[in-house]
C-alpha cells in the first residue's frame, strides 16, 4: 500500500530565550485545524499496534478518527473510556516509548503525534464539555482513597461514577500529588490539575487535605469506617548520592527544590517560602525530574545549569521532548560523568562538585550498558547549588504504622492481579506499588483497582 | 480551617495557642509536632505539640515570634482561623527505658519538655527539670513545671531571676551530685550541642529534639535530613528525637541557616505589617 508522505505537524512552542525567563507553559498546543490534519495522518490500522503500546489501551485510531471528522467531544468520550486525564497524559506521557513507538507510520515518515492530539482533545473537554451526570444511583458503599496523585484521582473518579461515596485523604494542603508539587507549571499548568480536581468534587468526591494516613488517621480506622481503602501514596522518599559533602548547604533533593517552587510558589517575587537561587547549578540525574529541576533553575535566573549523568545520551530516561527543550533553553549536559564528592566553603556552602568520567561497558540487569570509571579522569565543576534527582523509593510512612501490609524489600506495597494488598478490603496502586514510574501507569493502576473494588462491593 | 480558640501570652515574644483540630488531638502523643500555614500564601512551619485535649479537640502550641510567619501569628486573635494544620507528625518521645531523668529546656524548647514532664510524673518517675532563658521575662510554665517536676532548677543568662548562668552549669552540678540514666534536652541547637558535650564526658545517654528546616514533614523532600552516627536520618519521620551524642552538630547548625538572607528580608516585611 502506498502512503502519501505527510510530515508530522510540529507542536508550536514559545521561543526558548523568552520562555526560559518565566514559568508559563512552553508548548502552546495544536489548534483545531492542526489537530484534524494530524489526526488524518493516522492510517486507521485494522490491528492497531499503538493501542498495545499504551499502558491503558486508549482506543487511539477511534479517537483520531473522530478528531479527523471534527467530532472532538466524541473523541473525548472515546478516550475517557480508558483514560480520564487526557489533558495531563497528552502533556507528560513518554509517547515515544509507548503508542508512538509502535505507530506504523513511524516506519514511513514519522509516527502520528498521538500525544499532541490527545492533549488537544483533553483541553477541549476541560473547556467545553459539560460534566457528565452519572445515571448510576448513589450507593451507600464508602471508599477511602489515600493520596491524591493520578492513581488516586483515577480510582476516585471511577468509583464515584459507579455510585460509591468516595473520600480522598491527602497529606499536603493541596490535592494533586506529583502533578502539583513535582511537575512544573511550564510543563503542566496547575490550573489544569485544579480543573480535574474540581470535576471530581463536582462528581461528589469529598477531598480532605492535611490528613496524613498513619498519623492523622490510622489505617485501622479507615478499614473500620469504610467498605474499602485504596492506597496511592506514591514514591516519596528521595534517593541521595551517598558521597562526601552531601550535608553541605546548597545540596538539595529535586523533591525539595521542586516542591518549594511548584507547591509553595517560591518563584514568585513576594513568596514567603524560600528557595535557593543558584548561579551555577548542577543537577544530578537525567530523568524527567532532573530535566524539570534543570529548567526550573534556569527560570530562577541561573547563569549556568549542568546536568551530570553517569551514562550516555541514549540511556537518559527523560522524555525526548524534555531533553530537547532543556537543550534549546541552554541546559548543558556532562554525560558519562559520575559525581565523586562535594566540596564546601568554610561556612559549609557547596562550592564545587568533583566528578570523574565514565565509559560504557557490558549491559547490566536493566539492559542498559553499565558505566565503568575512567581512571585519572577526575575534574571539578564550580557550583553553588546541587540538585539531586536520582529517583525516589516508596514512602514508608504507611507501612511503618500498619505492619500487616506486605511490602517488598524495597518497601513497595505488594498487590495481587486485582491490585488487592495482603490485607482484606485494602487495595493499592501507582508509584507506591511500582516504585517511581509514570502518570499513565499510576492511572491505569487506579482504574484497575477501582474495577476490582466495584466488583467486590457489588457496584 | 482551624480555629484558634484561646491565646495566652507567656513571655514578651511567646504566645500559647489552643487550636481546634480534633483528629490531631485524638492521635497526638508527647514529642510529636504539627505543621501549619497561616493563610493561602503562607509557608509551612513546624511547631511541637505542647499539650492536647482529646475531649475538647484542641492542640496547644507555643510559638516564639522570630520571623515572618511567627510574627504574622503574633497578630492573630482568638476566633481567627489557620488555613492549614497537619499532624501529629514525627515519632513520639520514648523515655520508657529510663528511670532517673533530667529534662532540660532552653528558650522555646520548654514547649517540648513540658508534656514530657507531665507524662513522667503520671508514670510515677517525675524528672528533675532545668529551664534556662535569657532573662526572667522569658521563663515560661514555671508553675506548671513546679507541679510536674521532682525538682525544678531555673537559670537566666543575665541573672535577672533565681540564678545567673546556663543550663549546662546546673547540669554539671547535678551530674556530680546525683545519678541519672538519661538527659532529654531541647532548645536552640548550640545549647543542645553544649549539653551533649557535658553528658558525653559524663557518659550519660542524651536525647535531643531536632528543629531542622522542614517542608512536607512526611519524609518526601529530604530537607530536614541530619547526620546521626554517620547515617542520613530525616527529622520529620525518623525523629524529631535522636541520640544527641551521634549528631553532626556543626552540619545541623549550619543547615539551619540555609535561608537566612531570605528570612531576614521577610522579617523586615513582617515588621512593616505587610
Ligand atoms: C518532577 C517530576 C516529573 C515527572 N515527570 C513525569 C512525566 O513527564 N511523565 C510521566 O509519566 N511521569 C512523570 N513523573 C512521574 C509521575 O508523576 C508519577 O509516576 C505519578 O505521579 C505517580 O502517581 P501516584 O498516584 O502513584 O502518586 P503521587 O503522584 O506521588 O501522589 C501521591 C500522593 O499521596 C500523598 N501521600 C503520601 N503519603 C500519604 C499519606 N500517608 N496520607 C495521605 N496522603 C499521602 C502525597 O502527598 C501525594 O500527594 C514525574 C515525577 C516527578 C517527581
Ligand atoms: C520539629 C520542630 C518543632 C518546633 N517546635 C517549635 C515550637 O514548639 N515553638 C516554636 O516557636 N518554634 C518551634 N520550631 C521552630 C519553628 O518552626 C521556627 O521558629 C519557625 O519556622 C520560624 O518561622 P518564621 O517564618 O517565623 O521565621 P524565619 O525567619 O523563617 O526563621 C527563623 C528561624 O527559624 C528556623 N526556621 C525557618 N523556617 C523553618 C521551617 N520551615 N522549619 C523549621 N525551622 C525553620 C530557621 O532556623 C530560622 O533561622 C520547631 C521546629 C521544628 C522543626
Ligand atoms: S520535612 Fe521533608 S523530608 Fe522531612
Amino acid at each position: 500500500m502506498a502512503v502519501e508522505k505527510k510530515p508530522r505537524n510540529q507542536m508550536p512552542c514559545r521561543d526558548p530565550k523568552e520562555r526560559a525567563g518565566d514559568f508559563k507553559e512552553v508548548s502552546l498546543g495544536y489548534d483545531l485545524q492542526t489537530a484534524k490534519a494530524e489526526a488524518m495522518r493516522c492510517l486507521q490500522c485494522k490491528n492497531p499496534l499503538c493501542r498495545s503500546g499504551c499502558p491503558v489501551s486508549v482506543r487511539i485510531p477511534e479517537f483520531l478518527h473522530a478528531v479527523a471528522n471534527g467530532e472532538i467531544e466524541k473523541a473525548g468520550e472515546i478516550i475517557n473510556t480508558t483514560n480520564s486525564l487526557p489533558a495531563v497524559c497528552g502533556r507528560v506521557c513518554p509517547q515515544e516509548e509507548q503508542c508512538e513507538k509502535m505507530c506504523i507510520r513511524g516506519k514511513m515518515d514519522a509516527p502520528v503525534a498521538i500525544g499532541n492530539v490527545e492533549r488537544f482533545v483533553g483541553d477541549y473537554m476541560l473547556k467545553n464539555a459539560a460534566p457528565k451526570k452519572t445515571d448510576k444511583k448513589q450507593s451507600d458503599k464508602r471508599v477511602a482513597v489515600v493520596g491524591s496523585g493520578p492513581s488516586s484521582l483515577t480510582c476516585a473518579a471511577s468509583l464515584a461514577a459507579k455510585g460509591a461515596k468516595v473520600t480522598v485523604f491527602e497529606a499536603f494542603h493541596k490535592a494533586g500529588g506529583v502533578l502539583v508539587y513535582g511537575i512544573p507549571e511550564f510543563r503542566l499548568p496547575k490550573s489544569l490539575v485544579e480543573s480535574e480536581i474540581n470535576k471530581l468534587a463536582a462528581a461528589g468526591v469529598e477531598i480532605v487535605t492535611n490528613t496524613v494516613i498513619g498519623k492523622t488517621l490510622t489505617m485501622e480506622e479507615l478499614i473500620a469506617d469504610f467498605d474499602a481503602v485504596f492506597i496511592g501514596n506514591g514514591a516519596g522518599l528521595p534517593v541521595f548520592l551517598g558521597i562526601e559533602g552531601e550535608g553541605l548547604n546548597g545540596v538539595v533533593s529535586a523533591n525539595e527544590y521542586l516542591t518549594r517552587v511548584n507547591l509553595m510558589k517560591a518563584y514568585e517575587k513576594d513568596s514567603i517560602t524560600p528557595v535557593y537561587r543558584g548561579k551555577n547549578v548542577c543537577v544530578i540525574g537525567a530523568g524527567n525530574v532532573a530535566m524539570d529541576a534543570a529548567r526550573t533553575a534556569l527560570r530562577l535566573n541561573a547563569e549556568s545549569v549542568t546536568v551530570v549523568y553517569r551514562r550516555g545520551r541514549e540511556e537518559m530516561p527523560a522524555r525526548k521532548e524534555e531533553i530537547h527543550h532543556a537543550e534549546e533553553e541552554g541546559v548543558r549536559f556532562e554525560l558519562l560523568t559520575a559525581p565523586l564528592k562535594l566540596v564546601g566553603s568554610e561556612s559549609r556552602r557547596v562550592t564545587s562538585l568533583v566528578c570523574e568520567r565514565m565509559t560504557l561497558g557490558e549491559p547490566d540487569a536493566s539492559g542498559r550498558r553499565r558505566p565503568v570509571k575512567v581512571s585519572g579522569s577526575e575534574f571539578e565543576i564550580k557550583t553553588d547549588l546541587v540538585i539531586v534527582a536520582l529517583g525516589t523509593s516508596p514512602n514508608p510512612l504507611i507501612k511503618d504504622s500498619f505492619k500487616q501490609l506486605k511490602t517488598t524489600e524495597r518497601g513497595a506495597i505488594v498487590v495481587d492481579e486485582n491490585m488487592q494488598t495482603s490485607v482484606e478490603k485494602v487495595y493499592a496502586g501507582g508509584d507506591a506499588v511500582t516504585g517511581a514510574a509514570t502518570v499513565i501507569l499510576a492511572m491505569g493502576a487506579g482504574r484497575k483497582a477501582a474495577a476490582a473494588i466495584a466488583e467486590k462491593l457489588g457496584l | 480551617m482551624y480555629e484558634i480558640l484561646k491565646i495566652r501570652r507567656l513571655a514578651p515574644n511567646v504566645r500559647e495557642y489552643a487550636v481546634y483540630a480534633p483528629e490531631v488531638a485524638k492521635h497526638a502523643k508527647a514529642g510529636q509536632f504539627i505543621i501549619l500555614r497561616v493563610d493561602e500564601n503562607g509557608e509551612r512551619v513546624p511547631f511541637t505539640i505542647c499539650d492536647y485535649d482529646k475531649n475538647a479537640g484542641t492542640v496547644t502550641v507555643l510559638v516564639q515570634e522570630v520571623g515572618y510567619t511567627t510574627m504574622l501569628m503574633g497578630r492573630l486573635n482568638e476566633g481567627d482561623c489557620l488555613k492549614d494544620f497537619v499532624g501529629p507528625l514525627g515519632k513520639p518521645t520514648d523515655l520508657s527505658g529510663y528511670k532517673n531523668i533530667v529534662l532540660i529546656g532552653g528558650g522555646i524548647g520548654t514547649a517540648v519538655i513540658y508534656p514530657q514532664a507531665k507524662q513522667l510524673k503520671r508514670e510515677g518517675k517525675a524528672a528533675d527539670v532545668i529551664v534556662g532563658a535569657r532573662n526572667k521575662e522569658l521563663i515560661m510554665y514555671e508553675a506548671e513545671f513546679k507541679a510536674a517536676a521532682r525538682e525544678l532548677y531555673l537559670t537566666t543568662d543575665d541573672g535577672s531571676y533565681v540564678r545567673k548562668g546556663f543550663v549546662t552549669d546546673v547540669l554539671k552540678e547535678l551530674l556530680d551530685k546525683k545519678h541519672y540514666d538519661c538527659v532529654f534536652a531541647v532548645g536552640p541547637m548550640p545549647m543542645m550541642k553544649a549539653v551533649c558535650n557535658v553528658t558525653k564526658e559524663a557518659g550519660v545517654h542524651t536525647v535531643v529534639s531536632m528543629n531542622s528546616i522542614m517542608v512536607d514533614g512526611t519524609g518526601m523532600c529530604g530537607g530536614c535530613r541530619v547526620s546521626v552516627g554517620g547515617q542520613r536520618k530525616y527529622a520529620c519521620v525518623d525523629g524529631p528525637e535522636f541520640d544527641g551524642h551521634l549528631i553532626d552538630w556543626d552540619e545541623a547548625i549550619s543547615r539551619l541557616g540555609t535561608y537566612k538572607e531570605h528570612e531576614a528580608e521577610c522579617r523586615l516585611r513582617a515588621g512593616k505589617g505587610e
